[in-house]
């Protein structure tokens, strides 16, 4: 059981008023709110370790270093990888997804070949895909999302052929919180000797990650969304596929000599870490790990599914309300849309009653054109959210109903 | 009535009430009272996209002065196409061209005016500069 007081108490941002109400704060899938810990961690950092790393001989920059490769542990730890040097620091999910792209497509793409992405994808794990696709004269191949959101399994394994190099999908539904078989699509995979690039950026805030487990090729997620600072993110690759990428960005640290003539390059994982690294996100973001884990992922996970529950019984009370993506495996997050009201009025009105959901196509304009919808209103619940805040969205809601209708 | 005069009518309006509750169920009122436009002008040529809601618009030129009609798809939103059409619409395209539209920060509307927010009003603002300003070249032209 969380002590959800304790934990409320830790977040700064939460104790706030909005338009004179107190805020709600559901907008947890686009980002997160950030504990103390964190906010302290990132403070310490410039404060009194401030120097630039792995270059330095002075006393600074050996302290950064050693935290910054300490973090970069922890982050191996949490997702159980095998080894530290197959953690890669980026900006966040996209720019993962962008440099998986790029140097995969740079050897192992041709034309003719074919990439597998699903109907649910974030824009972000779509057009850097799509745009190699073009650059390369190669196929994208889009796996069809039943109307529950889940994923249709027959329609992915019908697409697997002999030209599909790379499959690319999204551990949870940012729009409906729909979670995919992922283990079981990468074991469709593998059996084809495919490697598979899965988008944790809601993943890994909900629930547990075993990259080892899973035997996924690469695993991305942002900082961000896992109530660390933002301009963090997580590229994980096996070892074995990061070896034979070529480099996403060349420039200082990723190289180990330079002349006129020739350049040869570091080694994992400094190899896809070209320029100064943002030291204090990734302090940020170890020191979020390391508060998270303390509370416990199962019960983060447990507290959140009370909260889906919860959340899905109240919902679904309210007249003309319809929650996309009704299928029985989703992390904590209600995408829903009144058959009366357009979602960016409740969203408006909902904000000036201290509200915050997400109103919108959420970077998913396929999905919303699969489900025929401009937009839905989306309520993404944390582990610091709590039932009494969804009884008071519910309420909100009714008042909402009653302007407009 | 000119630019001006309209706008300051409706800061005066603006003025009675003192909620935002009233507020914008007084925008709400506006935007199911505003006669939108025919499906027939619906289509692609006339929208501005914004990603939360979309609009509609139309621009008629007609003894120097330049109409508009708009619509979109939500309450809000078009409560608020109302409010600018309501101002702008019906002037010369000099005075559209001119007007700063400071009136809708003066009613605690500008938020919904910023370029982030999306809702394609924003966008309709700069479609109605820009009608305005065809059709001031071309009169100069003539």
């Amino acid at each position: 059981m969380l002590d959800i007081k304790k934990i409320r108490s830790e977040f700064p941002a939460l104790h706030q008023m909005v338009h004179d109400s107190p805020l709600v704060y559901f907008d947890n899938g686009a980002t997160t709110q950030k504990p103390d810990v964190v906010i302290e961690r990132v403070q310490h950092y410039y404060e009194n370790e401030n120097s630039n790393i792995h270059r330095g001989v002075h006393y600074l920059s050996q302290e950064a270093t050693s935290r910054h490769e300490e973090a970069r542990v922890i982050i191996q730890k949490f997702i159980n990888a095998a080894d530290s040097k197959e953690i890669i620091f980026t900006k966040g999910t996209t720019e993962s997804i962008n440099l998986v792209a790029s140097s995969f497509s740079k050897k192992f793409i041709s034309e003719g070949d074919e990439i597998i992405v699903t109907e649910m994808e974030h824009h972000a794990n779509i057009v850097p895909w799509q745009q190699v696709c073009e650059e390369k004269g190669a196929h994208l191949k889009v796996v069809a999302v039943l109307e529950d959101g889940s994923l249709d399994m027959e329609s992915y394994k019908m697409l697997l052929s002999d030209r599909t190099k790379i499959i690319a999908v999204t551990h949870i539904s940012n729009v409906t919180g729909v979670i995919n078989p992922i283990k079981e699509i990468i074991e469709l995979a593998h059996g084809q000797n495919i490697p598979v690039l899965i988008d944790g950026a809601q993943g890994v805030s909900h629930t547990k990650v075993d990259v080892q487990e899973l035997d996924c090729d690469f695993y991305v997620f942002s900082g961000h969304k896992l109530f660390a600072p933002m301009g963090i993110g997580v590229l994980y690759g096996k070892e074995s596929w990061l070896e034979k990428l070529p480099p996403y960005q060349t420039g200082g640290e990723m190289i180990k000599n330079v002349s006129f003539e020739r350049t040869t390059f570091n080694e994992l994982p400094f190899k896809f870490e070209a320029g100064t690294p943002n030291v204090g996100g990734a302090l940020g973001l170890a020191a979020a790990i390391e508060y998270i884990t303390a509370i416990g992922i199962e019960d983060i996970e447990a507290h959140e599914k009370e909260l889906l529950d919860y959340g899905t019984q109240q919902l679904s009370k309210i007249e003309n309300l319809r929650i996309i993506g009704t299928s029985d495996n989703k992390a904590s997050v209600i995408s829903f849309i009144f058959e009366d009201i357009h979602h960016y009025d409740a969203g408006t009105i909902l904000d000036q009653l201290g509200i915050a959901v997400r109103t919108g196509n959420h970077c998913a304009q396929p999905l919303m054109k699969r489900f025929g919808l401009s937009g839905t209103i989306r309520a993404a619940f944390a582990f610091y959210n709590t039932k009494e805040e969804i009884d008071k969205l519910v309420s909100s809601i009714n008042r909402v109903r009653k302007m407009f209708i | 009535m000119s630019i001006e005069s309209s706008a300051a009518e409706i800061v005066e309006e603006f003025e009675m009430f003192d909620t935002w509750l009233d507020k914008y169920n007084y925008i709400i009122e506006l935007g199911q009272e505003l006669e939108g436009l025919d499906s027939q002008f619906k289509e692609q040529k006339y929208l501005i996209s914004g990603c939360q809601s979309q609009v509609w618009l139309t621009a008629e030129f007609n003894d120097g002065k330049v109409y508009f009609k708009a619509d979109s798809d939500a309450i809000i939103t078009k409560g608020i196409v109302y409010l600018l059409i309501r101002v702008l619409s019906g002037n010369t395209p000099t005075a559209i061209v001119d007007y700063d539209l400071s009136f809708l920060e003066k009613i605690g509307l500008k938020e919904h005016l910023s370029p982030t927010r999306s809702n394609g009003l924003n966008s309709m603002i700069k479609q109605i500069k820009l009608y305005a300003l065809v059709y001031q070249t071309k009169e100069k032209q003539r």
